[in-house]
């Protein structure tokens, strides 16, 4: 068992008053090792947008006396996601991307840099690289990442050389090289398969592309293909409705249904199982996203490795002290940093609820509110949940605003581009964002958008 | 969301033509939706049709990945069962909802 600095500092302050209130110095000496040891452990494991905020909120409502929290994550860095999107377009650079990790830990809370190798839900450990930790609670927020080897011929000859990612910090550094100097021809954005971390960010990125290559002035030597498996770009019929128009007006064209099989390296075509061919001159591809091989190897997922949870109390559905959340849940909402953001309010309310022995609460409705890049400095802003499609309306205020929803703006823009500060300043801090809220409001929302028959 | 009637039985659909309500379902309703697709099915089908609608029962999401892993077909069988739209058509014909991404 762990004793850290912080905890003896905590005690010896205690008997500092106690003895001035006379009482025995070795009895109390007594007292600190059994209160030291009898501390109960919370450990979080990832120290990502999820983890990072379930600490900064724990720290405030968890007895300091009873609880010692601990966070293990193997990097050093912590990144800015959402900024993937804008780095291979030279609109962020990397600095506005990184930063040190350890920044956004509470001092209280034991912050420990080291692989996690496996979780031993039976007997309540974790075991990392050199050391085994025991917990009462375990909170679980590992995250996702792509996995290129699940499809044949993606990491191959051409992998980094004319087919890319842009959801790893090097993946998307690697693509802004390639497009600084790219001259045009057949740009395909596709997606391997569902789920995908941030889902609309292939969209986003066809439109940043059309933008990107307008304002070149080589537009008309790129031929832009969006690539998925689903039904069409917008699945939703609200959404299909309002905004199936940006695809025509961009002109990207589409390609729907396309289950990937392989990639031909030599023929520079991507295969589906029906034998379908899709001709590519530089491939951006979203390959699959699965949860952190630490979850397989602890016999915790499913096969992607993302853990069955509770949908609305974030309780893993195995284990009743193990709690998940963010992209390494199997809930189907968003996996998104908004998403984790209100999933964190609830859950916080729910470690305190099980550790004093209460009911837990069935709050998270799968809450996400996103903004959409749609390119020249105009963005969308949609806000749904498990249940109710994206809509019209204001946000956060009713009346005025001043965001609309699922209509294109300029101030929708500059709300995403807000977001990067309130996120490294905010949210991994866990503080609420003032007027949105953890479950999905519903006023100021208008239910005007009569879907398309088909 | 309006109504139709399907093999005889008048059911709830959503604009797409799936069924809003999945109790709603029976064998004789997947075979005529099947037909207006343009597949006859098979044991082979309804036994992927089956698994689909267990996994949505248990509040699972389907990705072709998990039929393909069901044991019961692979991917490149499920592409021949349900042509240009494996996941698609089979969720229609089982009565769940259509498969969707958030917008």
């Amino acid at each position: 068992m762990h004793t850290d600095f912080y905890h003896i500092k905590y005690y010896v302050t205690k008997v500092t008053l106690l003895k001035i209130k006379g009482i025995n110095l070795m009895s109390l000496i007594a007292i600190i090792k059994t209160k030291v040891l009898d501390m109960k452990n919370l450990i979080i494991l990832g120290a990502g947008t999820s983890g990072t905020m379930m600490a900064n909120h724990l720290i405030h409502k968890l007895y300091k006396d009873q609880w010692k929290i601990t966070i293990v994550d193997q990097y050093k860095t912590h990144y800015y996601q959402p900024g993937f999107l804008f780095l291979p377009f030279d609109i962020y650079t990397e600095k506005q991307v990184k930063k040190v990790g350890k920044k956004f830990i509470p001092k209280e809370v034991v912050y420990i840099q080291k692989k996690i190798e496996q979780i031993f839900p039976e007997e309540n450990k974790v075991q990392l690289e050199d050391e085994t930790l025991y917990y009462d609670v375990l909170i679980v927020a590992t995250g996702s990442k792509i996995a290129p080897e699940e499809t044949a011929g993606l990491i191959g000859p051409l992998w980094k050389k004319d087919i890319f990612d842009f959801y790893t910090y090097e993946g998307a550094l690697a693509l802004r090289d390639k497009l600084r100097n790219w001259e045009g021809g057949k740009l395909v954005v596709h997606i391997t398969e569902m789920p995908i971390k941030c889902p609309v960010a292939p969209l986003e990125f066809s439109f940043l592309a059309d933008a990107y290559f307008r304002k070149k002035g080589i537009r008309d030597k790129v031929e832009i293909t969006y690539v998925t498996p689903l039904s069409g770009a917008f699945t939703k019929p609200t959404c299909t409705t309002a905004l199936n128009y940006l695809l025509k007006d961009k002109g990207i064209k589409i390609e729907t249904d396309f289950a990937i099989e392989s990639v031909d390296n030599d023929k520079k075509v991507i295969i589906d199982y029906a034998e379908r061919e899709i001709p590519f001159d530089l491939l951006i591809t979203i390959p699959t996203n699965m949860g952190d091989e630490v979850i397989a190897k602890s016999g915790l997922g499913d096969d992607l490795n993302f853990i069955p949870t509770d949908h609305n109390t974030l309780q893993s559905k195995a284990h009743e002290n193990i709690f998940v959340i963010g992209d390494a849940t199997n809930v189907p909402a968003s996996k998104a940093g908004s998403v984790a953001h209100f999933q964190a309010e609830t859950l916080t309310d729910n470690i305190l609820l099980y550790i004093d022995g209460y009911p837990l609460k069935k709050e998270f409705d799968g809450h996400a509110n996103c903004f959409i890049e749609t390119g020249n400095n105009k963005a969308l802003l949609i806000d749904f949940n498990y249940v109710t499609e994206p809509v019209h309306g204001n946000f956060p205020f009713a009346k005025f605003g001043p965001l609309k929803l699922l209509k294109e703006s300029v101030l929708n823009h500059w709300g995403k581009m807000a977001f990067r500060w309130i996120y490294w300043n905010m949210l991994l801090k866990g503080i609420a964002i003032p007027f949105v809220s953890r479950n999905m409001s519903f006023k100021g929302k208008v239910f005007d958008i009569k879907p398309e028959t088909k | 969301m309006s109504v139709k009637t399907i093999a005889g039985v008048s059911v709830n659909v959503s604009e797409d033509g799936y069924l809003d309500d999945m109790n709603q379902w029976n064998e004789e309703i997947a075979k005529e939706i099947a037909t207006e697709i343009g597949i006859e099915l098979t044991p082979k089908h309804f036994e992927v049709i089956n698994y689909l609608r267990e996994k949505t029962l248990a509040k699972e999401a389907l990705t072709i990945r998990s039929v393909g892993k069901s044991g019961i077909v692979d991917v490149k069988q499920l592409y021949v069962l349900f042509p240009k739209g494996p996941l698609k058509f089979s969720s229609k014909i089982a009565g769940i909802p259509k498969p969707t991404s958030c917008i």
